[in-house]
């Protein structure tokens, strides 16, 4: 039988071993009796396309930036009309959203008249404005790649002294750390400066599309704006110019013998292996900062630190071009297939309608660019150097006992950082014991601990009482939650063995599951095989030239893992809720991304 | 004899030409045009207007129809009906002149060369000039001759199918309306069986609600006669016209089929399990969509198209179209939603107050 309601998230309770979870988060994104009546009246999703494991407590800095931020821009800069932000909850360990609308209808047509004013500006803008945001985005970057952490002497430089500097290690990692904490609050500020507007016009164009052309399929819409050369699939081309020239200089061979660090030595010993490890390294640096997740986690691997991931894809190139096969992306054909359908809708309107469809059209290009390469700058680019000067951060505490390992730093909360700061430096100037090492360590192991025992829950999609109707357009576009998925969520997981979701990506492919739990696994892919997996990141692309299609739980048509699919021509189906949790390794499954429908076979 | 001949009295579909049109009629013409379009249009060819006049000439028929026809009182619906079926045996007692008939033969000779199949299985068909005939669905379905197979048989329908312009209505609706009945004339065409898995109509644009990106398919087992009559409850896609992705498919409990039984054409029960079989694999829903949008960008508007899918053991298949007309009901309609030309500002305005639902795709769905 069906439910009519999800859980209260009162009645929810703590799993065995996660005890005392709350402590890793702030107080403000509990649930509580203090605002129960409220939070008891409001539908709660889970946030499984961004967040889709249990929060390390540091980790949540950059969402509750996110969400800030996001909220900011629909709420009081550009007072989009009917809708406040996102308001979010963490319950064991687990992320959960609530859209906010404006609640009085009274307050919308003020709204209206200065969200023409202030919308009407950047949208009246774009190009111009997109083009200072690259600009502020990689500054906001520069200042976070000149944070330096460095370990306390134990005797300032003589410098400090004959400089007069006046100030020393104790104020420059206390000073670092806030002001790492600031630029990363920054660089979230810009992110959301254009991503509503974006999907705001983008939802026009939908519309309109969905009334001119009843039946148009949203795949249709969504290809007539695809296609656009972004910076997120940059990483993937660099491989690919990579794998291109090492065989061109006949270094095919070498770079694909061994480990990554033998086979630069191998390269860099044979004829022009000194040039392809120049391209090589300019190569690297941005592009190779770039998550194999969301870029959320700490944990999500960086290509950057981890090079074995772009090596291998490297050598599936080099491969593929020893055989004789084609490694470029299909841009142009997605270009020359976007244009061809866009004149063939065009044809059939008439009147005004021609005219309508053709502004819209044109806006939603001009904004899709930053839809889609926003992310690079952000939650690869941004959060990878933040990742890393955290660590950088750490590896003083490391040094004095605090903890052992350089991740620990992110088992504290970030306004427990500085408590721990302080007490370092001040034992530090001191030339006393800190109490940290004897203080930490117990912490951060129990911490541990709550987060397995959380990652064990099986958290429900959503909680308390589903609304009759979902059309907030953020929640649709970018989570992908309609009144049809509430209503899956709500049935449980179908009895035939049939998962429908969004048809995210056109074609029909049958093979064998290969089902992905976290980014790690991505290695284990194996030609033609069918990835199925909670959500995908962009920097999957490489796997995806080996797959023959892609499931996922959760997303949208909006949602990264469509646009990928989308681009590189693979067969998808988004949006299934149980995928991961129906399909096994080793099973043969259809995936209809024509219809949006998995079947397994076997 | 031939189609560069003003009086020709047969015209090869691939011999069509613009100029052929008064003499071969819509339904000759259409199908004329499509294969020059080099639609997969089964071969075949048109008995023309002259070979009707000619033949009714030849016997003095005309002022025998003239004779019966002249006091009558289409009121009188007994009187209407003893009439028509007077005209309709002096129509079937003139038969075709012996060089009509010739014309005939050698035709239909031709096209079992073509095919390399004696006693080639034909459909005959009427195929009207003007509007001296009621309408074309009433004509289509009264005239109609399947699994035709011989010369005398081929000749002996082309005359049935004249005699059809004197059923009860046809006659009746020439004298409500004034069309004088030594006017009328009547082109046939007679054109390779094909043997479909399914058959049935193609619509280039949703006639639920007029969307043109649509093509929507009515399709049923066996011939197509079952989906055009409607004594068939149909299976129902909806396909985009731009990319081809289905977007609605509706299996119906299918009743029966219309299928040969030797050599004859035959209503057929069907079981169970097969009447709620999918008549239409998605590459086949897919190739009739092409083509139907094929016809429409050839017609230069909406179409309404036959189609049927004829299959081998081995699962190959291939589409033929049998007809393609204009659609009439949406396509005279003016089709903007737009009021003016409205500000990019004030459409997301409105979007942001009135959001559309974002539809999941539904799973094939079984009535």
């Amino acid at each position: 039988m069906s439910k009519t309601r999800f859980d209260s998230p009162f009645s929810v309770t703590t799993p065995p071993g996660a005890e005392g979870w709350e402590e890793m988060y702030s107080y403000s994104l509990l649930f509580s009796e203090q605002r129960r009546a409220y939070e008891d009246s409001m539908f709660w999703f889970r946030d499984a396309v961004h967040l889709p494991t249990v929060m390390p407590p540091f980790d949540m800095t950059l969402v509750q930036f996110a969400f800030a931020s996001l909220g900011q821009y629909n709420s009081r800069h550009y007072m989009v009309p009917p809708a406040n932000g996102i308001d979010v909850r963490i319950l064991n360990g687990w992320m959960y959203l609530t859209p906010i609308p404006v609640a009085d209808p009274a307050d919308i047509p003020a709204r209206v008249e200065h969200f023409m004013e202030r919308a009407g500006f950047y949208f009246g803008n774009w190009n111009e404005l997109e083009e200072k945001w690259i600009v502020k985005a990689k500054d906001v970057i520069a200042r976070l790649e000149a944070i330096e952490f460095d370990p306390l002497p134990d005797m300032v430089p003589i410098e400090v002294v004959t400089s007069a500097r006046g100030k020393s290690n104790m104020y420059d990692l206390t000073h670092g750390y806030h002001q790492l904490i600031d630029v990363a609050l920054e660089l979230w500020q810009y992110h959301f400066e254009f991503l509503n507007l974006g999907y705001a016009a983008y939802l026009d164009y939908f519309g309109f599309c969905k009334q001119v052309f009843p039946s148009i399929p949203d795949l249709a819409i969504a290809k007539m704006v695809a296609g656009i050369e972004v910076d997120l699939f940059r990483p993937d081309e660099e491989l690919r110019k990579l794998a291109r020239s090492a065989v061109a200089k006949g270094l095919g061979e070498a770079v694909c013998e061994g480990s990554v660090d033998a086979a630069l030595a191998k390269v860099r010993a044979l004829p022009n292996g000194e040039t392809w490890l120049a391209e090589y390294q300019a190569a690297k640096y941005p592009w190779f900062n770039y998550s194999n997740g969301s870029g959320f986690y700490h944990t999500d691997a960086v290509w950057a630190e981890r090079l074995d991931i772009p090596f291998s894809f490297m050598r599936g190139y080099i491969r593929k071009l020893q055989n004789n096969e084609e490694i470029d992306t299909p841009t142009a054909q997605v270009i020359a297939e976007r244009d061809r359908i866009s004149a063939e809708y065009l044809d059939l309107l008439d009147g005004d309608d021609k005219a309508n469809f053709e502004a819209k059209l044109g806006l939603s290009r001009t904004v899709f660019h930053y839809v889609e390469n926003h992310n690079f700058y952000v939650e690869h680019w941004g959060h990878s150097v933040m990742w890393r000067k955290m660590r950088a951060l750490s590896s003083v505490f490391v040094k004095e006992g605090f903890w052992h390992d350089t991740d620990d730093i992110f088992m504290l909360r970030k306004e427990e950082i500085p408590d721990a700061l302080s007490d370092m430096t001040f034992a530090w100037a001191a030339g006393t014991t800190p109490r940290g090492p004897s203080h930490w360590p117990d912490i951060v192991a129990k911490r541990r601990r709550i987060m397995d025992a959380c990652q064990k829950w099986d958290a429900p999609p959503a909680l308390g009482i589903p609304p009759e109707v979902v059309n907030e357009p953020f929640t649709i576009m970018l989570w992908g939650i309609t009144s049809d998925s509430i209503q899956k969520w709500l049935g449980g997981v179908s009895a035939d063995g049939g998962l429908s979701g969004f048809a995210a990506s056109p074609g029909v492919v049958e093979g064998i599951a290969r089902v992905l739990t976290n980014a790690e696994q991505v290695a284990d892919i194996q030609d033609g095989e069918i990835l199925v997996a909670p959500l995908t990141a962009p920097s999957w692309a490489p796997v995806f030239r080996r797959l023959a299609g892609t499931v996922t739980d959760s997303g949208g048509m909006m949602s990264h893992a469509a646009i990928v699919c989308r681009e590189y021509g693979l067969p998808a189906v988004t949006g299934t809720a149980f995928a991961t949790k129906q399909i096994k390794t080793g099973m043969r499954v259809r995936v209809d991304g024509d219809n949006g429908v998995v079947t397994i076979l076997s | 004899m031939g189609a560069n001949d003003e009086h020709a009295r047969i015209v090869f579909f691939d011999e069509y030409e613009d100029r052929h049109h008064p003499i071969v009629g819509g339904k000759c013409a259409s199908l004329g045009a499509m294969t020059k379009a080099a639609l997969p249009v089964p071969s075949g060819f048109a008995v023309t207007t002259h070979a009707f006049a000619q033949s009714l000439d030849d016997a003095g028929a005309p002022a025998a129809l003239q004779r019966i026809l002249d006091q009558l009182d289409v009121r009188d619906l007994a009187a209407l009906s003893t009439a028509s079926a007077a005209c309709r045996h002096v129509v079937a007692g003139a038969g075709a002149t012996s060089a009509t008939a010739d014309a005939i033969r050698t035709a239909y000779a031709q096209l079992c060369a073509k095919r390399g199949i004696a006693d080639l299985p034909v459909a005959v068909r009427s195929s009207a000039t003007a509007e001296d005939q009621p309408d074309a669905s009433f004509a289509g379905q009264q005239d109609t001759y399947l699994w035709i197979r011989g010369a005398d048989a081929v000749v002996d329908h082309v005359v049935q199918c004249w005699a059809s312009l004197f059923t009860d209505r046809a006659v009746s609706y020439r004298q409500e309306n004034g069309y004088p009945h030594d006017d009328v004339a009547m082109s046939v065409a007679v054109q390779e069986m094909v043997l479909p898995k399914a058959a049935g109509v193609a619509f280039t644009l949703n006639p639920i609600n007029g969307d043109r990106s649509a093509i929507v398919i009515d399709s049923a087992f066996g011939l197509g006669e079952s989906v055009v009559s409607g004594t068939v409850t149909p299976d129902n896609y909806v396909i985009d016209k731009v990319i081809f992705e289905i977007s609605r498919r509706t299996v119906s409990a299918k009743e029966m089929e219309v299928v040969l039984d030797g050599d004859r054409v035959v209503h057929r029960d069907l079981d169970a399990t097969r009447s709620t079989t999918p008549s239409l694999t998605d590459p086949q829903i897919k190739a009739i969509a092409r083509l139907a949008r094929q016809a429409e960008k050839h017609f230069g508007r909406p179409q309404d198209v036959e189609w049927a899918v004829t299959e081998s053991e081995d699962g190959a298949f291939v589409v033929h179209l049998l007809q393609s007309r204009p659609e009439t009901v949406w396509s005279n309609k003016p089709r903007t939603v737009s009021t003016g030309v409205t500000s990019v500002m004030d459409g997301i305005v409105k979007s942001l107050l009135t959001p559309v639902k974002v539809t999941n795709a539904t799973p094939p769905e079984h009535s």
